[in-house]
């Protein structure tokens, strides 16, 4: 984008800005680029975006691992198809993260030197086959419930990039229950291999829409900045209410022994995460953390050749073009 | 571990959808030259027939208005009304106008 420079003013706490600002946002009125904004939403945002875009970068291994031995080579392409869109993903979220000031390099480099938070859920490993369906529709259908409302969110230039994002997630989840179905239509140790993924991913899937609202630390803010639409017990119980009827159409068992569906309410009541775990995960202590940035360092360092000639046969061109 | 070295210049991508609309913003890419740049809107933004042209212009060329003009710039307009036909009252029974 072309809002390079940071609006020098915001570091002054101008109430009367603040103010204004407030109310445009309380209206519904759209924030763009290179309007004024207080610092802190700014940096909301940054934060957020940030995180988001390096989610779709971490979250390709996960999957990436079973590209070369998928069953069959109508899987093997939609699969790479698939990871190749969270690869976009992570690049419109990147770009509309340098909308607010912020250079690619740094956030890139944020992620490799592993001050910078992704998503929980990419730092469990993919173990079988079936984890390609759980995965594409559990994970993405969670990640379906999270990013609708963002479409909606305040800041312009992110709230397109969710838009297209969100046009993408729908084939992803639908590839991965297409799995689903297969499995559960077939073999004795296929059905298996389904429900064991569906043991594995079901609570880490929950644990993606974060801690409950009461420890919650930012979401005040961001609701009332129209960043965030819904709290995370809200999204949680969504995906909950949509997700419990499919598994009962495959035939598999939800592990939870709390779950149940309350008539009174219209909704599934769930039992409790094990968030020691949540923590324990985001504290860089999940199954696949250190193999997870172990690996994109790795790859950023490979390509290091390719970028650098790159800019040499850009600069040799240049240089032609002058002579 | 390197760090990233060298930005690569940013440019913005505009595609047009189908013939006979406009070229519409899309987003940005990181490209050395503007070849490059033309080959990463296409793998970033085209991977479902999004587009039928692409437009690739470096983000430093774009020229802005200030959005703290917005006032000065586009609030004269506002109080012309009579620059729109709904601003005439035109007598019943008078057609095709
Ligand atoms: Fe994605
Ligand atoms: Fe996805």
């Amino acid at each position: 984008m072309y809002s390079q420079a940071l609006d020098e003013r915001d570091g002054v706490a101008d109430e009367a800005v603040n103010a204004a600002f407030e109310q445009r946002v309380a209206a519904e009125e759209k924030v763009e680029a290179n309007d004024r904004m207080p610092a802190a939403y700014r940096k909301t945002l940054i934060r957020q975006i940030s995180q988001h875009a390096h989610s779709e970068i971490i979250g390709m291994q996960p999957e990436g691992n079973w590209i070369t031995r998928a069953p069959s080579l109508r899987r093997k392409a939609i699969l790479l198809a698939k990871v190749q869109d969270e690869a976009g993903h992570g690049l419109y979220l990147y770009a509309a993260a340098e909308t607010l000031g912020v250079s690619r390099e740094e956030l890139v480099d944020q992620l490799l030197a592993g001050t910078a938070k992704y998503s929980s859920i990419f730092n469990y490993p993919t173990l079988t086959w079936a984890d390609m369906g759980a995965i594409g529709w559990l994970v993405d259908g969670a990640a379906i419930m999270n990013q609708i409302p963002l479409c909606r969110c305040s800041y312009g230039p992110y709230a397109r990039a969710m838009m297209r994002i969100c046009k993408e997630e729908s084939f992803h989840q639908r590839q991965g229950f297409e799995i689903m179905v297969t499995l559960s239509r077939g073999t004795e140790a296929q059905r298996a291999m389904a429900q064991d993924a569906l043991n594995r991913w079901w609570w880490p899937s929950l644990m993606m829409f974060g801690p409950h609202d009461s420890e919650s630390t930012h979401s005040d803010t961001s609701m009332r900045w129209k960043i965030k639409r819904f709290s995370n017990d809200e999204l949680r119980q969504k995906f909950v209410d949509v997700t419990v009827p499919q598994a009962d159409f495959l035939g598999l068992a939800v592990p939870d022994p709390d779950l149940r569906y309350d008539d009174a309410t219209g909704h599934y009541v769930f039992g409790e995460p094990d968030w020691s775990e949540f923590k324990a995960v985001l504290r860089g202590e999940g199954p696949c953390n250190a193999q997870r940035l172990a690996h994109r360092r790795r790859a950023h360092d490979d390509g290091a050749w390719v970028r650098e000639a790159a800019q040499a046969h850009a600069a040799k061109q240049q240089a032609e073009q002058v002579a | 571990m390197k760090t990233t070295s060298g930005q690569w210049p940013l440019w913005e991508v505009f595609l047009r959808s189908r013939n006979g609309l406009h070229h519409q913003h899309v987003g940005s890419v990181h490209a050395v030259d503007a070849e490059m740049a033309v080959a990463n809107a296409r793998d970033v933004y085209t991977r479902r027939g999004e587009g039928v042209s692409i437009w690739v212009v470096p983000s430093a060329a774009i020229v802005a208005s200030d959005p703290g003009e917005k006032g000065e710039l586009f609030e004269p307009a506002l109080d012309k009304v009579y620059r729109h036909p709904t601003f005439y009252e035109i007598p019943d029974g008078v057609a095709n106008i």
